[in-house]
């Protein structure tokens, strides 16, 4: 008999609320409502979260690494897409 | 002995017991999101020790506290239900020994959370939301288990039938419970009728129930064995601090 391995899932969660989901791992599951609860015990168990996502790691669509040369060179040069040209009065504080 | 000290006891060696059993898992589980719940769920229930314990050395007054009603009593002043006394076996019988520990778990804090006694009530609130949480997990485990492969839910089958037989001490009642907790049968027998439905298990006809673990009277083999290695670092190094 051949083991069977639970599908991977990735794992975001949201720290605090106003905050965004950030992804923290992955782990195995058998279904969704399951890895959220390994989520649960896996990921919050130090406080860090008050939302879970969990997303079947297959779904995941991801660029290529071999493609970075044209996704993401083009943009070396361009630093005026940088908001770095603006004199910034000190009392308005950090931005 | 007082009534109060007696229930506080019997609530706090439940978790202790269940909660070191539990911990037997830890490193061995069967993957590692199992091993780190397990391990999170023994935790809570050590924590839980700590507040009955802690509340029964106060209603005693004596210079005993939590520790040492936790490490240095010996198998007959436990007060612990047989059922989560019973050995791990396979991790479909840790799960179902969980399940039916947690219904009944979640019921009894629920009715304590009502109770006059403000630190009983606080105590029973604070351990409900982990409870809640334990329950759901377990259920959604023996109905997965259950309602799986032929081998699976034969072991869990077989896992219901070895426990059967400890879970009418649950509902035993005498003047030291400080609830009536024959009360909360009802309940725990229509959530039992529901996830065993879902789980494609059979409930067995017996109402024959082993009893003794709550009041002393009479322990299984598997306390004493379980304490010797619980117990065995707070006996050979008295009051260690580390």
């Amino acid at each position: 008999m051949t083991k069977q391995e639970w599908p991977l899932w990735e794992i975001f969660i949201r720290g605090a609320h106003g905050l965004s989901h950030r992804h923290v791992g992955s782990l195995h599951a058998p279904d969704a409502e399951m890895a959220i609860k390994n989520a649960r015990d896996v990921y919050t168990r130090r406080k860090e979260g008050v939302s879970i996502w969990a997303v079947e790691s297959s779904a995941i669509v991801a660029s290529s690494p071999e493609d970075k040369g044209h996704l993401y060179d083009p943009a070396d040069d361009k630093v005026y897409r940088h908001p770095t040209f603006f004199d910034i009065p000190d009392d308005v504080g950090a931005m | 002995m007082s009534n109060l000290f007696e229930f506080a006891c019997r609530m706090g060696d439940n978790s202790l017991v269940l909660g070191h059993r539990v911990s037997e898992w830890c490193g061995v589980a069967p993957v590692l999101e199992e091993d780190i719940a397990l391990a999170n769920i023994a935790l809570d229930l050590i924590g839980q020790t700590q507040l009955w314990l802690g509340l029964a050395a106060e209603i005693e007054g004596s210079d005993r506290d939590a520790d040492a009603l936790a490490f240095r009593r010996d198998v007959w002043d436990f007060r612990n239900l047989l059922l989560v006394e019973q050995p791990n076996r396979d991790f479909g019988h840790t799960m179902m020994r969980q399940f039916l520990f947690d219904a009944w778990h979640f019921e009894m804090l629920g009715a304590l959370k009502g109770s006059d006694h403000t630190q009983i009530s606080a105590i029973a609130e604070k351990s409900l939301k982990e409870v809640t949480y334990h329950l759901e997990r377990s259920t959604d485990t023996v109905i997965a288990l259950g309602d799986g492969t032929e081998e699976s839910h034969n072991r869990m089958q077989n896992a219901l039938d070895r426990l059967w037989p400890y879970v009418g001490e649950m509902f035993l009642n005498d003047d030291c419970d400080h609830i009536d907790t024959s009360s909360l049968r009802p309940a725990f027998d229509a959530r039992l009728a529901d996830v065993l439905g879902q789980a494609t298990l059979v409930q067995p006809d017996s109402t024959f129930t082993h009893k003794g673990g709550k009041t002393g009277a009479r322990h299984t083999e598997a306390l004493g064995h379980m304490l010797a290695v619980m117990q065995s670092l707070p006996r050979a190094y008295p009051d260690a601090k580390w």
